[in-house]
Order: C-alpha cells, then structure tokens, then sequence
C-alpha cells in the first residue's frame, strides 16, 4: 500500500470515529473524575477557564442537533490536531535518506 | 485521565509545567532523528487518530468510562520522541479549544499522559520485543502489553502529583486502590486498540512501524521469502 493511500484510509478512519462513532461513546464520568467524585478529593476542582469557547466540551456552541453538534466538533478537532501535528512533524524532519524513499508508490 | 485545574495545588502545577516543557524540549531535539519525508505526516495522522479515539469513552465498570491516551500506540508507531510530541499536540488543542483538561494542568497532564505513557509504553515494547520470538504476532503482543501497562503508570503518575500537591486531604491508602484498580481495567481497552492499530499498520507497511523497523528483514526472510514487493523498501 502507497504512503498516500495509507494516510488517507487513516484518516478516513479518523474522520469517522470523531464525526460519527463519537455520537455513541459512554457519557459515563471517565476513571479519575469517578474516582476522584467517589472519593472526594475534586472538592477544590476549577471551572475550566474557557468552559464557555464555541467549542467547550466537544460541541458546536448553537447546534442544537447533539449529533451534528458532537460530530462537527470531532472533524474540527481531527483537521486542527492534523494541521498543527503535521506542521511540526514536517518542520523536525531530517531530511530523507535515499533508502526511506516511499517506493512502493506504482504498486498501489 | 484529563486533569481539571484545582485537582493539584499551584506550586506542583507550576514543578510538573517545568518537567512537561523540559520533555518536550527534549523530545523536539529527538524526535529529528526519528522524522522524516515517510514518518512526519504518519505522525501527524497518528495525532489525528488518538484526538478521534479520545472521544470514544467506553464502558468499564460500574458507571465508569475510559478512553484510549495513545502515548504507547504513538511511541511504537513513530517513536518514543515523537510520541510524546503528538499526545502533547492532542492534548493542548484539547485544553485549549476543547476546555478538556485544566490549563494550569496542562503541565500535570502532558507529564502524565503523554510523557509518561510514551516512555513506559516504548521501554515495556521494546523489552518484550527484544524476549519475544521474531515474529509479527510478537510485535502485536509486545504493543498490547505496553499499552495495558502504561495506563496504570499514568494513574500512578498522578497519583505522585497527587502526594506532593493534591488539594484535598483524601489519604493516599484510599486515592491510590481506587486510582489503580479502574485503570488497569481501562487499560485492557488501550491495550485492544492499540494491538489492532499496530496490526494493521504492520498489515500494510511493516517498514513504517517505527518499533519494529529492526525486525522488518529477519521476519521478512524467515516467513514470507515469496513476497517480492516487501523487498522494494528495504
């Protein structure tokens, strides 16, 4: 399979898991928040400071449609986490030896 | 995992910023050397993939969800620097555009969920690599172990944050059980997705798994001498 060809089913894969899959997954609280309310040592949690950004908590601020609003917030977040993760990994790379080339281009 | 603000007082917060910028600075100096034209846009898509499967909690146990941290799946994939570089890309846009996970913890959540996941994550696959027969089936394993094993070091990780700079007073003896216990059981479910992203990685293009980039030949050799495309990358 072609670099190219594996980096697009991947995201395709992405894609989908935060656009739509995420729609489905537990709403239960997540290890440490159950734990830590159980217990009680969230007594002095915080208000998250940007808890009211457009975004806050996976969801589009003004989409009533939770599942538009969950899914909308999953493709942003994959595109800006794909943008800014590729920017840096492209800026650190050395740069190509000749043997890393992706060969396998005119078998896909 | 996510750590909000107020969990853990401001002077550790502020020790654990300094530890998080010390290995991120570390980690842009090493992850260099595992980049290049074939890697870096893997590793991006490899931080579009964990920020996708972050949002997917699932159940474990009584009311209880979990969800994947990635920083095993992202050492083994493109290497232990730059593991750490995507789970920390994934979990700045999270507290930054998400409000998931506190900003004066961020330094509390890069150290405990993108550091420390990677560095144990990397150190358990390597190990078991380096003990397991050379087979393909070994790499999957050796990933599943890493990644069920590195989700109790970053409860535990916390949980030092905790006994140094926890705001409340809930003793250690009742924090720590209770820490450890749900996330060896969340970490059954890093450990699943990871072996199947390794796998299928390792599927497709064995060469492009950093972790088992010295594997690639033997295996090659001694299982699948017919197949004539491998040959074309190494």
């Amino acid at each position: 399979m072609s670099l190219k060809r594996l980096l697009v089913l991947g995201l395709l894969v992405a894609a989908v898991l935060a656009g739509i899959v995420s729609y489905y997954a537990s709403s239960s609280p997540d290890g440490l928040e159950k734990v830590a309310g159980d217990k009680g040592f969230n007594a002095k949690e915080e208000e998250h400071p940007l808890g009211g950004s457009p975004l806050a908590d996976y969801g589009v601020k003004g989409v009533e449609h939770e599942r538009a609003s969950v899914g909308l917030a999953g493709i942003v977040g994959v595109g800006v986490v794909l943008v800014a993760g590729t920017g840096l990994f492209w800026g650190l790379r050395t740069r190509s030896r000749p043997d890393r080339q992706d060969t396998r281009k005119t078998h896909a | 995992m996510h750590v909000p603000d107020g969990f853990i007082d401001a002077p550790v917060s502020v020790t654990a910023g300094v530890i998080a910028a010390a290995g991120i600075a570390v980690s842009l100096r090493g992850a260099r050397r595992e980049l290049d034209d074939l890697t870096a846009p893997l590793a991006g898509l490899t931080a579009a993939f964990v920020f996708a499967a972050q949002m997917l909690n699932f159940p474990v146990v009584g009311g209880t969800s979990g969800h994947l941290l990635g920083g095993a799946l992202a050492a083994i994939l493109v290497g232990p620097f730059t593991g750490v570089l995507v789970v920390s890309v994934v979990l700045i846009a999270q507290a930054l555009i998400f409000a998931d996970g506190g900003l004066t913890a961020l330094g509390v959540n890069i150290t405990i969920m993108a550091i420390v996941t990677a560095l144990v994550g990397y150190g358990v696959f390597k190990l078991l690599v380096k003990v397991l027969p050379r087979r393909r089936s070994s790499v999957t394993a050796a990933a599943f172990s890493a990644a069920l094993l590195s989700v109790p070091a970053s409860a535990a990780a916390f949980v030092a944050f905790y006994a140094v700079g926890g705001t409340t007073d809930v003793p250690l003896s009742t924090v720590i059980p209770a820490m450890l216990g749900v996330h060896v059981l969340i970490g059954l479910g890093e450990a699943l997705i990871t072996a199947l992203a390794v796998s299928s990685v390792l599927a497709v293009r064995p060469d492009l798994v950093y972790g088992a980039r010295g594997l690639a030949r033997p295996l090659r050799l001694a299982t699948e001498p017919q197949k004539t495309e491998e040959v074309a990358t190494s």
